[in-house]
């Protein structure tokens, strides 16, 4: 690992920590890193928009035309309309023609609604309707070969699926008040669903979980090569361990001025 | 002599069994080639357009060799061929000259002689493409059999989809006349049958896919529904909707901010401003900034996507002129963060830590940052009602939130605090819906475990 490198992973590890650091409460360190992310992804975003979005999708289309003919002459002339509605966009900066900047956005609302209905009405109704239809598994009712409740493909589950389905469309229904028989189911409904999302929970939480040791594998992997000396690291830098008591210093001023803090904030409020 | 003789005869009789051995091990060969017969072809072999499409596909069905898996068994896939004129050389190279031009542009900028000649080689190009109908007409003249498509053994059907882009490598044009035959392919890929050759067959897009007219029933049905309760609720009929305890708690954590003095948050999430739940969402925001104007308390709506903010900024200063401020509406309520999700999160977070709103509202679309932005709001001491119809994120706020409005509750949080009657029509209409959904469900799955299932059939969408 060169001296460049070096650098640059320790100030990856620092800002991970700085991240942490935010469990605490929030810090200038926190801060630093926050506001770096920030201004790094919109500056990031401008740059993607422009050689991802606009050169490719509109500037190379028109690219077969001349400026002074409004591109009119190119071989698709036509990329020239939502050109003009995102033109329209930016009148959002003048009072008198804010206006203008209405009728791209209802244009793009419209045409996206008009997209998502059929497209809603087949997923997340006709294709669902079918498939809680099934023929239920009765010869496999308790589990294929043996008893077993937890067999996901057998009869029981498939009739729980249904049940469980329709009780919890049920908890949906808003025109009736959930009293009586109806109340109950869905009560039975809104638990089917609980029991759904608490496993989901569970799973994400793994997944986060394995995340954070992802994380700290690399802080630990960044350790090994920085300040490994006694071994055969060949990698290994004086450098290293300057920059890193550097950084050890930093965070100690922190600590003791946050601790000048909490004093002074003591003795103002005596 | 003798000697002689017998060294010479053994000498011979050697060399003759090596060149017996070698002709032994051509013939051999020669044999386990020969041992393939060539193949059963393919039978009932037939083209047509690919219905329900937007062309440029033609689907192939043929009746498997006999050898297929029978007979011999010789049979291991099947390769599909279309008859190509030599034109189309032209195209390929035609397109290659073109992206060379274009390559070159990018690298010099757009320079005249380029922007000519890739005038010129486009004009050339499009001139090429009128004459494909007449050069496919020209069959079995000036053109070759390409292959398009293999297919293992046991297969019946190949769909050659090619693209509608005129510039593609494997454009496939509409109402051409195409050409095709189908091999059956032995382990040796030279012993082969072909099939009879079908065509002329033609591709073309279709204005409706009738496998999707259960959808098209379906909505029809739900727009009468909403018609119907619209103007019934435009007519003063009073419509019940039971009361949704997160919708009711927005009240109450607006008169808190305003008697603790502090602002509240409100997140869009992190939807375009074409999603069911961002549009909800602007419902549910005009209301929550009608009353922060009219307590004055101020308003933070930190944003992710532009446009978002741009519907968001008019909404909110809707909401003010209705409440009677239209003065104490400041531009940058309602401000652009960044469109990376994390730095979103970041940027939020360190919101609630410095102003430390009283109340966070969560409505929208919400991805994987749900549960870090609830999990802040937590730590601040923010009352927090969040909603959102992605099923996987409703967990973290139910356990993070002190009210959560899971799925639909959210559409019909827009409609119960609205109290306008096309949001009240239509929420009931979803209602009817649902009771007609579920009636069909119980139907669908008895008449499916009698075995009738052309009911179930009617439900049934193609892609």
């Amino acid at each position: 690992m060169d001296l460049g490198t070096f650098l640059w992973t320790t100030f990856a590890v620092f800002l991970t920590m700085a991240t942490f650091s935010f469990l605490y409460k929030d810090n200038p360190f926190y801060k630093f890193a926050e506001h770096l992310v920030v201004g790094v992804s919109a500056g990031y975003f401008v740059v993607i928009l422009w050689f991802n979005g606009l050169i490719p999708n509109l500037f190379q289309r028109l690219a077969d035309g001349d400026w002074y003919l409004l591109w009119l002459n190119s071989s698709k002339p036509w990329y020239i309309i939502p050109a003009i509605l995102g033109i329209m966009m930016w009148a959002r900066f003048s009072k008198k023609y804010a206006w203008l900047s209405r009728w791209p956005m209802a244009l793009y609302i419209g045409i996206s609604t008009g997209l998502a209905i059929p497209l809603t009405m087949s997923n997340q109704v006709n294709k669902q309707l079918y498939a809680t239809m099934v023929k239920i598994d009765w010869a496999h009712f308790f589990g294929h070969g043996s008893f077993n409740l937890l067999d996901t493909t057998s009869g029981f589950s498939q009739l729980i699926i249904f049940v469980g389905t329709i009780a919890s469309l049920i908890y949906f229904f808003f025109s009736k008040a959930h009293k009586g028989v109806f109340g109950a189911v869905a009560k039975f409904g809104i638990w089917t669903l609980m029991i759904g999302f608490g496993a989901s929970f569970g799973f994400t939480v793994m997944a986060r979980i394995s995340l954070f040791i992802n994380r700290m594998q690399d802080v630990k992997d960044w350790g090994k090569v920085a300040f490994n000396y006694s071994g055969n690291n060949q990698n290994y830098s004086v450098w290293f361990p300057i920059v890193f008591w550097l950084f050890i210093l930093f965070v100690i001023a922190y600590i003791i001025y946050e601790i000048g803090y909490y004093l002074r904030s003591r003795t103002n409020k005596a | 002599m003798n000697l002689k003789l017998i060294v010479i005869f053994l000498l011979m009789l050697c060399l003759g069994s090596f060149a017996l051995a070698e002709t032994n091990t051509v013939n051999k060969d020669s044999t386990a080639v020969d041992s393939i017969a060539p193949p059963a072809p393919v039978t009932m072999f037939k083209a047509f357009d690919t219905p329900n499409d937007h062309g440029h596909s033609i689907t192939l069905n043929w009746q498997l060799s006999a050898d297929d898996g029978a007979g011999q068994n010789s049979v291991l896939q099947y390769q599909i061929y279309r008859w190509v004129p030599y034109l189309m050389d032209s195209l390929t190279t035609l397109r290659k000259a073109m992206t060379t031009v274009k390559e070159e542009e990018i690298k010099r900028g757009h320079e005249k002689v380029l922007k000519k000649e890739m005038r010129s080689l486009k004009k050339e190009y499009n001139a090429v493409l009128k004459e494909l109908p007449s050069a496919h007409k020209a069959y079995p003249n000036n053109g070759y059999w390409k292959e398009v498509g293999k297919v293992p053994a046991g297969t019946k059907s190949y769909k050659n989809t090619g693209s509608k882009e005129k510039e593609s490598q494997d454009y496939l044009p509409d109402l051409t006349d195409f050409y095709y035959r189908v091999d059956a392919v032995t382990k040796d890929s030279t012993v082969r049958a072909s099939s009879k050759v079908f065509g002329p067959v033609q591709c073309s897009g279709q204005w409706f896919n009738t496998g999707r007219i259960p959808v098209l029933v379906a909505v029809i049905l739900f727009t009468f529904l909403t018609i119907y309760f619209v103007e019934k609720a435009k007519n003063g009929a009073k419509l019940y909707v039971r009361p949704l305890s997160g919708i009711e708690a927005v009240d109450d954590a607006i008169g808190r901010a305003t008697e603790m003095g502090r602002p509240i948050l409100y997140i869009l999430g992190l939807g375009s401003v074409a999603d069911i739940a961002t549009i909800a969402s602007f419902t549910i925001l005009s209301r929550v900034a009608k009353q922060v104007a009219e307590y004055q308390t101020e308003l933070l709506v930190p944003t992710y996507d532009p446009l978002v903010m741009a519907v968001a900024q008019e909404v909110v200063k809707s909401a003010y002129l209705d409440a009677g401020r239209p003065d104490d509406y400041k531009e940058d309520t309602v401000h652009f963060v960044t469109q990376s999700q994390f730095a979103y999160v970041a940027a939020v977070n360190g919101i609630m830590l410095r102003e430390l709103p009283a109340t966070n509202i969560y409505m929208g679309v919400f991805f994987a940052e749900s549960l870090i932005l609830a999990e802040t709001g937590a730590l601040a001491g923010s009352i927090q009602i969040a909603g959102t119809d992605q099923i996987a994120q409703i967990p973290f706020f139910i356990v993070a939130c002190d009210y959560t409005l899971i799925g639909e509750e959210l559409y019909a949080a827009s409609a119960y605090l609205g109290r306008e009657p096309l949001l009240l029509g239509s929420l009931k209409a979803q209602d009817y819906a649902k009771a007609l959904v579920i009636i069909l469900a119980i139907i669908g799955l008895i008449m499916s475990n009698f075995g009738w299932t052309q009911f179930t059939d009617l439900f049934k969408v193609a892609n």
